[in-house]
């Protein structure tokens, strides 16, 4: 059993610990070289992927995205910077009302099964992902595309029902070989890698594509393994057993001498989401008291001493100009200020708050996060109880069953746009599973969608966030820093403004 | 004949008392607020302030070593409490009357232990979810099979005897022979057993809460204590060691008990 394996290795390390306990190095410093081909990695994640590989379907995990973005390509992909630039297409053309984009395919792009992508492929992609055909949109964003049409072998034409200046960022849909049905199975895309197999609760296996179009990845073959417990993750870390990981704690990090160590953002907003639908979150009061009583940089200098971006609305600084530092300090650490909004909102000794904190028990930052909470409203009379539960209950009952009273988890973005980060609070998305209902906040929501252009478009994006943090919709915590462990053997490794984790540049120094 | 002395006994008697002694020192008083964090402290070793140092939240390890002990013990009493109840009276009526409900019984009994424990447990959260509480019924259910068994055997044992025939001769009611003169002449084996199913429940709860399905955080307890020590087992040892330690102390003291209660049965019996 799995506990008896626990045991085992634990007592597997107590023994290393003694035999090499003099050997450790930890200079850390990363000696620059070039990257040669050939190899193979393991790469550990700490949860299992979606069901369903189909990236048009399996947008809503960001753990599964950051593993298909090795796999699949859209006409346009981003780069480190955050910047968009053309993959399966070469070039595109936007026409001057912002409603048409006229694409240039690529030459050469052929799919994983050795099939060249042709210009039907293409459309046939786009219109599947928007639901063209059924009327109702697979990938979120999609829906504001009138038609889409192959103008010749290698020209699509993408019109939209309105100018949408934010639009070209949704084309980084995948695009998949036309009428292949096994995209959930056996997925095939364009991109470095291609699919080889999947052992669900296990790994999932990659090889490097021979056709890619453009630089090829340097390693052969990457196993993406799931370890879900974050101890045993560091166990397989210090044992060599896995090359990589990313999204450690620093805590987890001190314990790996024999990894170097990398440092970006993981670009995603940590908080403690709260169900706004019921009592007691239904009440702005008690949010706000909340929002008072978390000291956000205590939680931050405790988890990752200090490593991490605090945070005042659902946006993290990757965004640039979208990022609106001054929400950030809204409502300072004050826990006088907390216990006096939550004696109006009926609270008191007599009678204290108490609620429950359901956590995904397989991400350490979010278990730590959630203990410094439940201590930090404590100090106010609050009455917080955690819960873990596994990550697939808890993407079953709280994040699509909506059953919960608050949660502390990540949201990310799946495409580099502020509509990505903003949409899942607006009353009529599916993903709003906060059930945040607020008629200013649809309002601008719709304005900053439908703008014309960039700066009325931020202005109403600006508004959303405010919104958010006056209405203190969530209590927001940080951006965390994520921390990748690398065999430093390895090199090549690059951060994105994304949730996404990039192998293709990734191979064993020279 | 001189009298050998029982040192199993006694040194489990003494080391018992001081752990008992700690835990209920734990319920009073701790140096320390075992759940209050200190960022300004965090991952001290050793020291005459923090007696077995600090964890990764700055938290006194001592005072959570203290109330997470509590917990455990206070577990795993409890788990032996249903457990030995529920198999006394089952075990009992099914020893003195025999019949198809003992034969359905020990057989479900015997359906129960053939699977391992902690499996079941694991089954039984999954169904009522986790939490302290919640493991005292998961893991009290599971333990009634061996306790039922075990006063079942001794019961239909005694059944036989002479002065079970003289009882019921006098006139005895059946569960007046049942409880007053049988259940008395199974404690022997009944103690050593109940001390035994003490070590494996406090044994059972540290893995479940090492699981995560246990005690919640962030209250202490040895088992989840020693599950986030884990992480910590190269740049904070004694985390990991304070936890492992007082488990294997608690556990030492009543097995001691256990097996000092045992050889004096012997020891009588020759």
């Amino acid at each position: 059993m799995q506990n008896a394996k626990r045991i085992f290795v634990l007592s597997l390390c107590l023994l290393l610990v003694l035999a090499f306990s003099a050997c450790r190095n930890n200079d850390g410093d990363t000696p620059e070289g070039d990257a040669k081909a050939g190899g193979e990695i393991t790469v550990g994640i700490a949860a299992d992927l979606d069901s369903s590989l189909d990236p048009h379907k399996s947008s809503g995990a960001a753990g599964t995205r950051e593993v298909l973005f090795n796999v699949f390509e859209g006409l346009v992909k981003p780069d480190t910077d955050g910047n968009l630039v053309p993959a399966v297409a070469s070039s595109y053309v936007i026409n001057d009302e912002g409603d048409q984009f006229t694409f240039t395919l690529r030459e050469g792009v052929k799919f994983h099964n050795g099939d060249p992508v042709t210009a039907e492929d293409v459309v046939w992609s786009v219109s599947r992902a928007a639901g063209l055909d059924t009327g109702t949109p697979i990938v979120n964003g999609l829906d504001s595309i009138a038609s889409v049409e192959a103008t010749d072998d290698s020209t699509v034409v993408i019109t939209l029902k309105e100018p949408n200046i934010e639009f070209l960022a949704y084309l980084t849909v995948a695009i998949l070989p036309a009428g292949y049905e096994q995209q959930d199975t056996a997925p095939i895309g364009t991109g470095p890698f291609k699919f080889v197999s999947r052992s669900a609760q296990e790994n999932i296996i990659l090889e490097r594509f021979e056709d890619y179009w453009g630089e090829p990845a340097l390693l052969d073959k990457v196993t993406f393994k799931i370890i879900e417990d974050g101890s045993a993750l560091v166990m397989a870390l210090q044992s060599g057993a896995v090359d990589l990981c990313a999204h450690l704690t620093s805590s987890q990090c001190a314990e790996l001498g024999n990894m170097d160590i990398l440092q970006g953002t993981m670009n995603l907003v940590q908080a403690l989401y709260l169900n706004n639908a019921d009592a007691p979150f239904n009440d702005v009061k008690v949010r706000q008291a909340l929002c008072y009583a978390i000291d956000k940089q205590q939680i931050i200098d405790m988890t990752s001493d200090g490593a991490g971006v605090p945070l005042g609305s659902s946006m993290y600084p990757a965004f640039g100009k979208y990022f609106m530092d001054e929400l950030t300090d809204y409502y300072p650490y004050d826990p006088d200020k907390a216990k006096e909004l939550l004696a109006e909102a009926g609270y008191d000794e007599s009678h204290p708050l108490s609620f429950t904190i359901t956590v995904p028990s397989n991400y350490t930052p979010h278990v730590d996060a959630a203990q410094i909470m439940v201590d930090q409203l404590s100090k106010v009379g609050v009455n917080a109880k955690m819960e873990q539960v596994e990550w697939a209950t808890w993407y079953s009952d709280v994040y699509q069953g909506r059953k919960f009273q608050s949660t502390v988890c990540g949201m990310d973005a799946s495409t580099m746009t502020a509509r990505a980060m903003l949409e899942r609070f607006n009353s009529a998305s599916p993903k709003d599973f906060i059930n945040f209902v607020n008629a200013s906040y649809d309002d601008a929501f719709n304005r900053a969608i439908s703008a014309k252009d960039e700066d009325s478009q931020l202005q109403a994006y600006q508004e959303c966030m405010t919104i958010l943090t006056e209405q203190a919709a969530n209590v927001y915590v940080q951006d965390l820093a994520d921390l990748v462990a690398i065999n430093p053997a390895l090199t090549g490794y690059r951060f994105y403004p994304l949730y996404v984790m990039d192998l293709s540049g990734v191979g064993f120094r020279e | 004949m001189k009298k050998r002395r029982n040192y199993n006994l006694i040194l489990g008697l003494a080391l018992t008392c001081a752990m008992v002694g700690l835990i209920v020192m734990g319920w009073l008083w701790t140096p320390f607020d075992p759940n209050a964090m200190d960022p300004a402290s965090r991952l001290q070793s050793p020291s005459l302030t923090h007696l077995l140092g600090t964890d990764n939240f700055g938290r006194d390890i001592f005072s959570r070593v203290l109330q997470g002990a509590g917990a455990t013990f206070l577990i795993g009493v409890a788990v032996v409490l249903i457990g030995g109840v529920c198999g006394v009276l089952i075990g009992g009526f099914c020893g003195y009357y025999g019949g198809w409900l003992d034969d359905l019984l020990m057989r479900s009994a015997d359906i129960i232990t053939a699977f391992p424990s902690i499996l079941l447990a694991l089954v039984i959260i999954s169904l009522i979810g986790a939490g302290k509480y919640r493991i005292i019924i998961a893991l009290g259910v599971l333990f009634i099979p061996s306790f039922s068994r075990l006063v079942r055997g001794e019961v239909a044992r005694c059944k036989s005897q002479e002065y079970v025939a003289n009882a019921r001769l006098m006139g005895a009611k059946d569960l007046r022979v049942l409880f007053v003169h049988i259940l008395p002449n199974t404690f022997p084996v009944l103690l050593s057993s109940l001390a035994i199913g003490f070590n494996n429940a406090v044994l059972a709860e540290a893995s479940m809460s090492y699981l995560g399905i246990g005690v919640q955080p962030p209250d202490p307890s040895l088992g989840r204590m020693l599950s986030e020590a884990q992480t910590y087992f190269f740049s904070a040892p004694w985390y990991a060691l304070s936890a492992g330690c007082a488990i294997v102390l608690l556990i030492l003291g009543v097995g001691l008990i256990a097996d000092g209660l045992g050889g004096r049965r012997r020891r009588d019996r020759a």
